[in-house]
């Protein structure tokens, strides 16, 4: 298990450090600050700060010394001229995606964003170009909705370690997209998903994966949790398979996270409906499968039962080896040591908690 | 010249903010001029499509501007100006 966890929260960036078999608070950076996403890319060990400034807009900062110093460069924007819609200026309302893209291009950095663009910076991240392609693709402009905040964003990018040209995009509402040319081209990849909020539940576009993530063991084989429940593909997308319990918790949420070393095991972070959006009986509770979704284990040992109001956003839940946490809207930081059998409080007084990340 | 305030809010970013006195023609000319003094500032008060941030005031002489999108509120060689921010909850 990775042994740092940068928190992106409402009110700062902060650090743990697992030392001696506890977690303890190390820093807080930007504090007062909403940082959407805190990020740290493997390649050259940078953490990442996406930072929400209800003000002044959104901001980036990197540091190559683990926050000891930190550098602002310039934010994600969008091209002069460019329309949400016909007469809707677009800019970059909200940083909702960092993706590292791959050891073969170590200076190329992938970041999603609310109103829908997708960005891609080929030198670390001093720049990044719009991707015009996904920007421009026929669906976006009357297929895509905003589905938890105003305007559509796109909150997961999936890189392929196999061929890191290779690329995926979850995009709340329209779905997954895919290239084989590192973003030149896009094929919609939502076969077998449902929208049930939509006239046509199985529109071509339009739908909510409100997280996508691949396997690192194995990455044709890729899991989303939806507005619409839990799916799962075998084949890199082409065809998605409703994973959702029958009679149990594990079926609407927004996080889930796919086991280091084992393409059948993953975790999700029921919820009580998209009408409701609270823990479901008052009560928290993680939910595993370990064996591609075809049974749910619900996993309570050590979450608050029967008093609880927290909801797991969807990049709050990680894991790293046998290690797993979350972090919750009430600002309460779980951990498991035994992938999620056991869970054991660090925090129970942060601010709201927007991501969750292990780091070495 | 026009004179220039900020919210102490900026100076959090830009610590050597100060009043300042700038021969400028219009909103848009003054803001490219502090730009030039305090790279990045142009982005913490307007967007990159040139636009007021939504939480983000000027006012001319006491007078919140009416032209958020274009910058196109004039004033005078003696005027004041306040950029600020507007006050949010939480």
């Amino acid at each position: 298990m990775k042994s740092t966890l940068l928190l992106g929260t409402r009110k700062g960036l902060v650090v743990y450090r697992h030392q001696n078999g506890q977690w303890a608070m190390q820093d807080v950076h930007f504090p007062g600050v909403p940082v959407s996403i805190a990020y740290a890319d493997e390649r050259n060990g940078v953490w990442w700060a996406c930072l929400d400034h209800g003000h002044w807009g959104v901001k980036l900062h990197r540091s190559a010394d683990r926050g000891a110093n930190w550098e602002e460069v310039t934010a994600p924007a969008y091209p002069e001229g460019a329309e949400i819609k016909p007469g809707e200026p677009a800019h970059t309302r909200y940083l909702w995606a960092m993706q590292q893209g791959g050891r073969r291009h170590p200076d190329r950095l992938w970041v999603g964003t609310e109103p829908g663009g997708l960005f891609r910076s080929d030198d670390g991240g001093r720049e990044f170009q719009l991707v015009e392609s996904l920007w421009n693709h026929p669906s976006r402009e009357n297929n895509w909705f905003g589905g938890g905040r105003d305007h559509a964003g796109i909150h997961s990018v999936v890189v392929d370690p196999r061929d890191e040209n290779h690329v995926y995009v979850g995009v709340s509402c329209a779905g997954v997209f895919e290239s084989v040319d590192a973003g030149k081209t896009w094929a919609v990849r939502n076969k077998g998903l449902r929208a049930d909020f939509l006239p046509d539940p199985e529109a071509e576009v339009g739908h909510d994966p409100h997280l996508l993530v691949a396997s690192p063991a194995n990455p044709d084989v890729m899991w989303q949790q939806n507005h619409c429940g839990i799916f799962r593909s075998v084949d890199g997308g082409r065809l998605w398979t409703d994973i959702s319990e029958k009679d149990g918790p594990a079926s609407f949420g927004f996080a889930i996270a796919v086991a280091d070393d084992d393409p059948d095991q993953a975790w999700v972070a029921p919820a009580v409906s998209d009408m409701h959006r609270l823990a479901i009986d008052r009560s928290l509770c993680v939910c595993r499968t370990d064996d591609g979704g075809k049974s749910w284990k619900t996993l309570r040992h050590g979450l608050p039962q029967g008093h609880s109001f927290d909801i797991v956003y969807r990049h709050a839940l990680a894991c790293s080896g046998d290690g797993l946490a979350f972090g919750t809207t009430t600002g309460n930081l779980f951990f498991s040591a035994d992938r999620g059998e056991r869970w054991q409080v660090i925090n129970n007084y942060l601010p709201m908690v927007h991501s969750v990340l292990f780091v070495e | 010249m026009p004179s220039v305030n900020f919210t102490y809010a900026l100076k959090r970013f830009f610590p050597d903010l100060r009043e300042i006195d700038l021969k400028a023609e219009s909103l848009s000319d003054l803001l490219a001029q502090l730009e030039k003094k305090h790279p990045g500032l142009r982005a913490y008060v307007l967007d990159e499509q040139g636009r007021l941030r939504r939480h983000v005031n000027i006012f001319i002489d006491g007078e919140l501007i009416a032209d958020r999108d274009a910058l196109t509120d004039p004033f005078r060689p003696d005027s004041e100006i306040y950029i600020m921010q507007a006050l949010s909850g939480g």
